[in-house]
């Protein structure tokens, strides 16, 4: 929950909620390539703390560190799967570079989640929707990804007054064995479910009394247009992109390693 | 019987609910806890059973700390009727929806077919007891899910607002049957906007607003002090209106009950 906690939009202005969306998500995909490219620590490094100015000018620290420590189970099982794989294939002995390898691969984790955390954190339902339609995505489809992040914060006060609701009965989900314990969430559960079946079918009425659909090319009130700021960002990214598939190919990177003790 | 001592609750949003409530309920006593959207009601109520524990301060339930005690425990004696019943419907029928609670309070087979029955016959749900609860309208679903906690027999009965979507006819039914469990000897707690209801059943009044109690006495002096009424974005019941414009007549401005309002009306014309 708390990971998820760290993608949900922040509305707040800063020039990174500026920037055109579908140029936002140039920049978090080519951080993602750049990401997978590189499996020595120093460029690895060198991202993540691009990604902390990022994080910085877009002022949402807070939320990302959040994201981040969601995150810290998973990163903990990429380091050590990396570690325990390396050190059996190294025939049974804790090398440097193993160790190294290890810490490469947790961090290059790291970077991909903060990559599209600050995204999310920055790019609001409305606009993700907006570029969805500009790329020339289905209206349909874009609508019911939009609607689909919206409610989830519903969803879950829902759920919580559901389940004070069956509390209130006597249920007690942490107790019994293992069985019973999947059981008792199905007070909870059926609910939840029946109730989002019913306010979607409500939201589809609502939509079609509003002419859902009427026209088959649809006007918006808020047009997303590509700016000097965005043409800039762009530039920037392409440039860095091209650079380092350069360096990826021709150039030898310096190995960092982690020295054993 | 319930107290709380200086009471304090901020959700996780910040939104801080209640800022310093004390309040004591009797065994037994018929309490309206009413105020505008926000003022802190159901986050008062919901610390009655120990749903949520007080920040600061104490909630004691016959002596016991909230604190110290499962909701579970709490539960069995303070039952709590929630605003919406879609939030606890989940059988497959109405019967098997009102055993839930008793069958989690570990009572026998036996004591449970005779609860059952006593509840769904007390709400007038007999004929619906193989259907689904699902398959019922919005009144009747939620009776079901009022059975659904009486069946146990708790000492307290708390209402979260149960009088919204409900019709005229079921109002009155509701408000009867509301006075009827206080008079066997129930504590019966309604959380409501519905002041016209409150008017009609007369019970103590407890007026919060902002996260803090602002007015606690008789329905007759809290429902009739307009300052007070409108400070909790109520509106005083219709009967005191018509009393408190007829004050140049010599009539008294606090009268919530119609029968005695036709009485002094008559007194009034007949002398």
């Amino acid at each position: 929950m708390k990971a998820l906690e760290g993608m949900r939009f922040k509305r707040t202005s800063s020039p990174m909620h500026r920037l055109d969306p579908r140029v936002k998500f140039v920049v978090s995909c080519a951080v993602f390539l750049l990401g997978v490219m590189f499996t020595e620590l120093l460029p690895l490094i060198v991202l993540l703390t691009s990604q902390l100015f990022l994080v910085y000018f877009a002022r949402v620290h807070k939320e990302w560190l959040q994201s981040l420590r969601g995150s810290l189970v998973l990163v903990a099982v990429i380091f050590l799967t990396n570690l325990i794989v390396g050190y059996a294939s190294a025939g049974f002995r804790l090398t440097s570079n193993v160790l190294t390898y290890s810490v490469s691969m947790a961090l290059r984790f790291v970077t991909l989640v903060a990559s599209f955390s600050v995204f999310f954190l920055t790019t609001s339902p409305d606009d993700l929707g907006l570029a969805l339609e500009r790329s020339h995505f289905p209206y349909e489809f874009s609508f019911a990804f939009t609607t689909a992040v919206r409610f989830v914060p519903v969803l879950a006060d829902e759920a919580q007054t559901i389940i004070d609701a069956q509390r209130s009965r006597g249920l007690e989900v942490e107790k019994g064995s293992f069985v019973k314990r999947i059981r008792n969430y199905l007070p909870i559960l059926i609910p939840l479910i029946v109730n989002a079946i019913r306010r979607s079918l409500e939201l589809a009425e609502a939509m079609e009394s509003r002419a859902f659909g009427a026209k088959k090319h649809r006007t918006n009130l808020f047009v997303l247009k590509i700016k000097a700021a965005d043409y800039i960002a762009l530039a920037v990214v392409l440039v860095v992109l091209a650079v380092s598939i350069y360096i990826r190919l021709y150039v030898h990177i310096p190995v960092i390693a982690i020295p054993m003790f | 019987m319930i107290r709380t001592e200086n009471v304090y609750f901020t959700y996780p949003s910040g939104v801080s609910a209640l800022q310093g409530v004390s309040v004591e309920i009797g065994d037994g006593e018929f309490v309206a806890i009413m105020g505008e959207n926000g003022a802190g009601k159901t986050t008062l109520i919901k610390h009655f059973n120990g749903l949520l524990k007080p920040e600061r301060g104490e909630v004691f339930v016959d002596g016991r700390n909230t604190k110290e005690s499962s909701v579970a425990e709490l539960s069995r004696d303070v039952g709590l009727v929630f605003q919406n019943a879609d939030h606890q419907l989940f059988c497959e029928t109405v019967e098997e929806e009102v055993s839930f609670g008793l069958r989690n309070f570990g009572f026998g087979d036996k004591v449970v077919k005779k609860r059952v029955d006593w509840a769904l016959e007390l709400l007038d749900l007999r004929r619906y007891q193989k259907r689904s609860p699902f398959m019922l309208s919005g009144g009747e679903r939620k009776r079901v899910a009022l059975a659904s906690v009486l069946a146990w027999n708790p000492k307290v009965v708390v209402l979260d607002e149960p009088t919204t979507g409900q019709d005229h006819g079921q109002k009155e039914r509701l408000s009867q049957f509301v006075r009827q469990l206080n008079a066997q000897g129930r504590t019966v707690i309604l959380v409501t906007h519905d002041i016209e209801f409150v008017a009609e059943c007369s019970p103590r009044v407890i007026l919060m607003s902002r996260g803090r109690i602002i007015a606690d006495g008789p329905a007759k002096e809290i429902l009739t002090n307009s300052k007070l009424v409108t400070e909790a974005s109520l509106i005083v019941p219709q009967i005191t209106q018509l009393f408190m414009m007829l004050g140049d007549l010599g009539l008294p401005g606090d009268v919530i009950d119609i029968y005695e309002a036709k009485r002094l009306i008559n007194d009034f014309v007949g002398g």
